[in-house]
């Protein structure tokens, strides 16, 4: 008796025809360019890549040899603009060799963790049951212990140069990601598209590769950028509790030899930091950016 | 009477859950201990600068270094069911000892740093939820992408310069005035003072963590229809952030922080070792130096015992945030 | 003097106009039924009178009367004096239009202690009688419950509780049966009809049920794409729907006596959508309606008033029915 107008009748202008397919991807590329946040980021990370690239040009000479007298405030001398410290090393050249370090271990310590972590979580997302509680099991088991003491352990196991940091630090920092692969693969395993992969008899390997990866990627990528930056800012505290590879220059390191003169030098530690604090900044910009453009939410 | 129920059967599910984690660890840090090369036998050796091979073995047997993996495990889960930790050779006394003498600083430490992160955050993350996308937002946002970005330590080391060498306001060392007979107030406001600069430097990254998290989290709430149903009471906007958006945005944060309770004990590796605050942080990097691994194993297996018992307390805070959330 | 008057409300979106010009008036205690498609304004209409609109919303221009006062001249703690007190809303949805983290005690006293002078006691003896008011059985055990220990029925029968708490001269529901299945439907709306009796309260149902509408309200007015396109009292209207929309709407219900045109349309089946009213001069219903003139697409027909209390906005119906203030309509 009762008669309902059809709450559905309203169809939405209707939205992607075959006229809109095509530009597509100039439109995502535009989303990147115009997302100021991701703009921002990506320049400053540029400029920090520039100084690892060309550090050597920049400011040739080992940055650990002493080339002028200690204590040097900056500006005093203007041959070395930032100043020098208490063995009387270039400050200056010392920042632009630091950004080596902490972006090799940044970023090899992500894609360390990555690869474990998108490992892990697909097979447990994928596979499900058994597999799944002792993937599990074992990601909270990593996550119950203190990341920074795991990496400690990790890295007194090893020697302390750059390789084994960077192993340590992809080695405790994996769960987070593989919780989030998880949580995609077992989301996507049910949907439509990987149904009808099923049925067509395509293997496991191939459906988890071509079929589940692919559409899970956009938040691994957001934790991508944020991982680099957590591995920036772990080494950083390595390196400033003297676990570092003695023969390179580190931000960390440098605000550890630069703490004994807080009292009375205090740019030598402040300026290092500052250079963490930016390219880790930088970073985050670019996993904020990367998440306004690939999981954009409408906000009032 | 509910209330009791449901605490109860939370704390007996997460206490079931948490057994196998706990051997877990045990096992996983234990192998991990013997892939270090040398042990507390190297150490003294080294240090006291005379090592025969027999003094050496002597050592070794002393501490049961001699004795296979298997025995070695086995010997130190029977004692840990006596809860012994074992003895460590470098501080010459029982691991417990060690650390329950370590364990009150650095709880005093983590539970203000988390508080202060907590509150401060919450109430960053409210306003720029609340004139989101307008200047108070927009300034805010910058000043806690800052401290996302900083490392803590760092922060710390500039507040000793702002606070204690410009300002000679607080102190920089220790977890107290040394040698002064303090009694009372006197004691307790010496005592805060040393607090503040280490529990700031710990505590600034959360705060960003907390502040991030607490915004989208209060935007989010904004569009659920009963914020609609509060205002159509007349309710002044105050009180509808206060009661009905800010406790179901809270639910987010404290898991949030739940998971970030193991960041916070390995931060206060550093934040300890920048203060000279006397706590299980240094402790356990003091022992990875000194190869003392029954101390490292009591202080990793503690640590993660926090977490868990933080968990817990977090889960008992969540059944209490939220009363959908049912225990299994 | 009715109880509240719109005038000539417009209200814009970034974009768009939601309502365009939209008037009607409710009298003290009968209930008013709006009725229309999801999207056509209707919603947008109610949350005006209690200028709870999203914030990219603004209100253009018009009046909004109530007892005489102009709702949209007032401050804004002016207007929380009115929310709850004169004017309260009932959502349609009951599983999220309740805090899931409070009790329903709690939010039921809050809106009676926000309104009256009452000590926490006092209002929570109040919400018990509310809630066997509303027929919630165990009423004083209920209190320190959840919502989400109550069923659908039973959580808009709480929202009821509250909305008429500090009875309102005036009840907005916003679809308030839809998410409900139909035994619990009727239910709550033969509820919501007593207690528009016992309170004396006038009640604006929105809907797009006709059914609902059929049983439940004194007056109808229809709605599409943001203005109201017709106006009166149920049984002329459900004898004769005027306006080509309003028979649309009514194509399965009436298939006897109207025109050839209608007989078996269902209005699912009438051509295109509200979407393509969207910028177009005229008639918005002009591009789907069967019996559209060229004039029709020129100007905005205007709303004019009939005998028996009716309106149309629709020029040809005008004459079919002899003009305004014509004849009695066959």
């Amino acid at each position: 008796m009762s008669v309902q107008v059809d709450p559905e009748l309203e169809v939405p202008v209707s939205v992607d025809t075959g006229s809109r397919a095509a530009p597509r991807k100039h439109r995502r590329l535009r989303a990147f360019v115009r997302n100021p946040t991701f703009v921002a980021g990506v320049m400053i990370l540029a400029f920090f890549v520039f100084l690892a690239v060309f550090a050597d040009l920049l400011c040739p000479g080992d940055p650990l040899d002493m080339v002028a007298p200690p204590v040097l405030w900056p500006g005093q001398d203007m041959a070395f603009p930032l100043g020098t410290d208490s063995l009387g090393r270039d400050v200056l050249s010392g920042l632009v060799h630091g950004s080596r370090a902490s972006l090799v271990v940044g970023i090899s310590a992500a894609a360390i963790g990555l690869a474990i972590g998108m490992l892990v979580g697909a097979l447990a997302g994928f596979f499900g049951g058994r597999i799944d509680t002792a993937l599990t099991r074992l990601i909270e088991l990593f996550q119950t212990t203190p990341t920074f003491i795991l990496v400690i352990v990790i890295v007194a196991i090893g020697e302390p140069n750059l390789e084994t940091i960077a192993m340590a630090i992809g080695l405790a920092s994996w769960p987070t990601v593989a919780r989030l692969v998880r949580a995609q693969f077992r989301s996507l395993r049910e949907s439509d598209f990987v149904m009808a992969a099923r049925s067509l008899g395509y293997s496991r390997w191939r459906i988890i590769l071509q079929e589940i990866l692919p559409n899970a990627l956009p938040p691994v990528i957001v934790a991508a950028s944020v991982m680099t930056a957590n591995a920036i800012l772990i080494e950083a505290g390595l390196s400033f509790l003297n676990m570092r590879d003695p023969n390179i220059v580190s931000w960390g390191g440098m605000i550890g030899d630069g703490r004994d003169q807080l009292r009375t030098a205090w740019f030598l530690t402040a300026l290092p930091g500052a250079a963490i604090a930016l390219a880790v900044l930088s970073l985050n910009l670019v996993g904020d950016g990367l998440n306004e453009i690939l999981n954009p939410r409408t906000e009032p | 009477m509910r209330m009791g129920r449901r605490v109860a059967t939370t704390l007996r599910r997460t206490a079931i859950h948490a057994v196998p984690t706990v051997l877990g660890i045990i096992v996983l840090d234990f192998l991990l201990l013997r892939l270090m090369p040398g042990d507390a036998a190297d150490v003294i050796a080294s240090e006291s600068g005379v090592a025969t091979a027999e003094s050496m073995a002597m050592l070794r047997q002393h501490f049961g270094l001699d004795q296979p993996l298997l025995t070695q495990l086995m010997n130190f889960l029977g004692h840990l069911a006596q809860f012994n930790l074992g003895f460590s050779p470098r501080y010459n006394m029982p691991v417990v000892d060690l650390i329950l003498q370590r364990l009150p600083s650095t709880l005093l430490l983590m539970v203000t740093a988390l508080a202060l992160a907590l509150i401060i955050g919450i109430a960053m993350g409210s306003v720029m939820a609340a004139w989101a996308g307008r200047w108070p937002d927009r300034i805010l946002s910058i000043v806690v992408l800052l401290f996302y970005s900083m490392p803590g330590f760092w922060v710390g080391l500039m507040a000793i310069v702002l606070f204690s060498v410009k300002l000679g306001w607080l102190p920089s060392d220790g977890d107290m005035t040394i040698g002064a007979d303090l009694g009372g107030w006197a004691s307790i406001s010496d005592r805060l003072q040393h607090l503040a600069l280490p529990a700031l430097a710990l505590g600034s990254f959360f705060v960003a963590v907390y502040a991030r998290l607490t915004r989208a989290s209060m935007l989010e709430v904004q569009r659920q229809d009963f914020m609609r149903t509060a205002q159509a009471k007349g309710l002044h906007p105050l009180l509808i952030q206060l009661r009905h958006a800010l406790r179901n945005a809270l639910v987010p944060v404290t898991t949030v922080a739940g998971m970030h309770l193991g960041n916070l004990l390995g931060g206060a590796v550093v934040t300890e070792t920048v203060f000279g605050w006397p706590g299980l942080g240094r402790l356990a990097l003091e022992a990875v130096l000194a190869r003392d691994f029954s101390t490292l194993l009591g202080v990793l297996l503690l640590s993660s015992l926090l977490v868990i018992v933080a968990n817990l307390l977090i889960d008992l805070l969540h059944a209490w945030l939220d009363p959908r959330i049912e225990p299994a | 003097m009715s109880l509240l008057t719109v005038d000539k409300l417009s209200v814009a979106f970034p974009g768009h106009v939601a309502v365009r010009e939209a008037s009607f008036s409710i009298e003290s205690g009968e209930t008013l039924a709006l009725v229309g498609e999801s999207g056509c304004g209707k919603s947008v209409t109610a949350f005006s009178v209690m200028r709870l609109l999203p914030s990219n919303a603004r209100i253009a221009s018009g009046r909004i009367l109530l007892e005489g006062t102009d709702l949209l001249s007032l401050s804004e703690p002016e207007m929380r004096e009115v929310r709850g007190a004169k004017v309260s809303l009932i959502q349609q949805e009951p599983m999220t239009s309740l805090n899931p983290v409070l009790s329903i005690g709690l939010q039921i006293t809050e809106v009676i202690r926000r309104h009256e002078k009452l000590s926490r006691r006092a209002a929570r003896a109040r919400a018990v009688e509310l809630l066997d008011l509303v027929r919630i059985p165990d009423a004083h055990r209920r209190l320190d419950d959840h919502p989400h220990n109550l069923s659908g029925g039973m959580r808009q029968r709480v929202m009821i509780a509250m909305a008429v708490a500090c009875r309102p001269r005036l009840l907005i529901a916003d679809e308030p049966t839809t998410a409900l299945d139909v035994t619990t439907q009727a239910q709550v709306l033969d509820l919501l009809d007593d207690l528009r009796r016992r309170l004396g309260m006038a009640v604006l149902l929105i809907t797009h049920d006709l059914g609902v509408v059929a049983q439940w309200a004194d007056r109808i007015a229809v709605m599409y794409a943001g203005r109201i396109v017709e106006q009166g009292g149920i049984e002329p209207f459900f004898a004769r729907p005027l306006h080509p929309y309003s028979r649309g709407l009514l194509g399965a219900r009436v298939d006897v006596d109207a025109d050839e045109h209608y007989s078996k349309n269902r209005l699912s089946e009438i051509p295109g959508s509200v979407g393509s009213a969207a910028g177009q001069a005229g008639c918005s219903f002009a591009p789907r309606c069967p019996v559209a003139e060229p004039a029709c697409r020129r100007a905005v027909p205007p709303l004019v008033a009939l005998p028996d209390e009716r309106a149309v906005a629709c020029p040809v119906t005008v004459v079919l029915a002899g003009g305004p203030h014509g004849a009695a309509l066959r």
